[in-house]
């Protein structure tokens, strides 16, 4: 433990920090927005597909085969490859990224319909809930949990690609690699991870948070 | 009133889950469905509510064809309990027994004083209107789930094995509940279950389906046990059928024998007298008052009866216990016979196993 703070001490230039602090709160909020926006509009696409599967079970392989298929194609030929189409505004960095996400949400979404017991919901059926209404007072809250847990996913897997987005102009705390590799520079791209592996624990925390939340009910249970 | 006419459920892949079923389920009664698994006896009671829809024939409550309701509208007026108790797991007890009047729109004032109500009437504690089912009994979350049903005060009930979850102790408690509750509100009740005990115990009908949903009898439990339709209804009732009986009938339907009855002052030659006009070798013995004292064998009787060593009846009956009661009391006494007492403890007379095979012969 030391001796690592003592090879930090001396191979991070901290004064270099210092004098940067307006970057690294420029490409932190770059970051933020990138991945803010990513999982919220992967969210917004991938919920209605999720009720659509729940609906109509059929659906469940194509979608998640489809999202599965799109998950697997390299993330920088992605990012590259998408250039010619969108050009070099924010869709470029971000269509991937909700590309992503999708697969994560749509699943999880999913399954956390599927988790309510089905004793549950024939009571509710039986109780005279309207589908409409079963959805959102019984499944759907009971579907949060599982539903957060997707989007703790997407998010942390978000922040981590955000960085490579750098390659085509963008990259949040990614930036800070940029420099280091050029230069040789062990300082900024020291930064970058540290930066990086901060904002997925503080947005990992966060919607660990906002879960406890939205579940009262599950205190105390495990 | 219930009125399956006819009534045909046939699944999208062919089988045939209920078969041309005809069946009155009177307002106010208890009607038991009974049968082995895949007997379409849950199909049969999931239609009354629509989660089931039936395929052919007419099934009314009170008086108007389910399929011209909307299954919301008609399940509101029908409370279900089902085995697995389906509790909301993120809602309070309160909220779930307040699930139907919130969903029929009652005021806040008017379904808090309704959930207080019934949470006394299935005995639950006060507090536990603010816990969560999982940090509930097994018998608790049962009471919550009949509480929920009963909430909108329906006329009629659909009970799918309700306590079939519970350990047996606690079934017997909550059969016995049940059936208090149920003289107080009078509910029109299907109830289904594999279980022909409970079926003897609970049903005031009891309907008997066979696979493929045919239903072979449909009678009292008394005249289905004295008379079964066929094979199938007397082997679904178990070789047991006569002690099922019995358990169905109070001892005040037979006629008490006076029995061989001596006074503590009465000596031996008068004791031996009395026990050989009813053919047997021992006394009853009762005092002034006929309060039972014991029964004494002759041979261990040598002066007065006041004198000799009084042995005791280790189980009697009343006029409202049952004849199978009447008969363990039998088998488990040396005598052979069951002592009848009255309320206040007087003796009554005798109840011999030819009084009860009579009976039910």
């Amino acid at each position: 433990m030391i001796a690592a703070a003592a090879v930090v001490a001396q191979v991070v230039d901290f004064d270099w920090i210092g004098r940067h602090l307006d970057d690294v709160r420029n490409y932190t909020l770059e970051h933020l927005l990138l991945t803010g926006l990513a999982v919220g509009i992967g969210f917004v696409v991938a919920f209605p597909i999720a009720l659509l599967v729940q609906r109509y079970p059929r659906l469940y392989g194509p979608v998640l085969g489809l999202a599965g298929v799109l998950f697997t194609i390299p993330s920088l030929a992605l990012f590259v490859g998408i250039i010619p189409f969108t050009g070099i505004g924010i869709a470029t960095p971000l269509t991937p990224l909700v590309v992503y996400t999708l697969l994560i949400l749509v699943r999880n979404t999913v399954e956390g319909l599927r988790s309510v017991p089905s004793d549950v919901v024939e009571a509710a059926e039986a109780m005279g809930y309207s589908r409409r209404r079963r959805l959102l007072r019984v499944e759907l809250p009971l579907a949060t949990p599982v539903i957060i847990a997707g989007l703790r996913i997407a998010t942390v897997s978000t922040i981590g690609l955000v960085t490579i987005t750098v390659l085509i102009g963008w990259g949040g705390v990614g930036r800070f690699f940029l420099d280091g590799f050029a230069r040789r520079f062990a300082t900024p791209l020291l930064l970058g991870i540290a930066l990086s592996v901060l904002l997925s624990l503080v947005a990992d925390a966060g919607l660990l948070a906002l879960q406890r939340l939205a579940t009262p009910w599950a205190r105390g249970r495990r | 009133m219930i009125t399956f006419d006819h009534v045909t459920k046939r699944f999208d892949d062919g089988t045939v889950g209920v078969d041309d079923l005809t069946l009155d389920v009177p307002e106010g009664e208890v009607v038991v469905l009974v049968g082995p698994s895949g007997c379409g006896k849950t199909t049969t009671m999931r239609m009354v509510n629509r989660m089931i829809q039936p395929t052919g024939g007419t099934l009314t409550v009170d008086g108007q064809d389910v399929m011209t309701v909307s299954p919301p509208q008609l399940r509101r007026r029908i409370g279900y309990v089902i085995q697995q108790v389906g509790l909301f797991p993120h809602r309070t007890i309160a909220d779930n027994i307040a699930t139907v009047p919130e969903l029929v729109g009652w005021d806040k004032a008017r379904t808090r004083e309704r959930v207080k109500t019934l949470m006394a009437t299935v005995g639950l504690p006060d507090s536990v209107a603010n816990r969560y089912p999982h940090q509930l009994s097994g018998g608790q979350r049962q009471r919550v789930g009949v509480a929920r049903a009963l909430a909108v005060d329906p006329p009629i009930m659909l009970m799918d094995e309700p306590f079939g979850a519970v350990d047996p102790i606690v079934r017997a408690l909550l059969q016995d509940e049940f059936l208090r509750l149920q003289s107080e509100v009078r509910k029109t009740i299907v109830f289904v279950t594999h279980d022909i005990d409970e079926a003897i115990r609970m049903g005031d009908r009891i309907a008997i389906l066979s696979q493929g949903g045919k239903l072979e009898q449909y009678d009292d439990p008394e005249r289905l046990l004295a008379d079964p339709a066929n094979e199938f209804v007397a082997d679904f009732l178990g070789a047991e059928r006569g002690l099922k009986r019995l358990a169905l009938i109070p001892v005040s339907e037979v006629s008490a024998e006076p029995g061989p009855v001596v006074f503590p002052d009465d000596d031996r030659a008068h004791a031996a007298e009395v026990a050989r006009s009813y053919g047997t070798d021992w006394v009853v013995v009762v005092d002034e008052q006929r309060r039972l004292r014991g029964w004494v064998s002759l041979h261990e009787l040598d002066g007065r009866i006041a004198d000799a060593n009084l042995r005791q009846f280790a189980l009697s009956v009343e006029s409202t216990d049952s004849l199978r009661a009447a008969l363990n009391a039998m088998v488990t006494s040396r005598t052979g016979v069951a002592v009848r007492l009255s309320e206040g403890g007087l003796y009554e007379g005798i109840i011999t196993q030819e009084l009860v095979s009579k009976e039910i012969r």
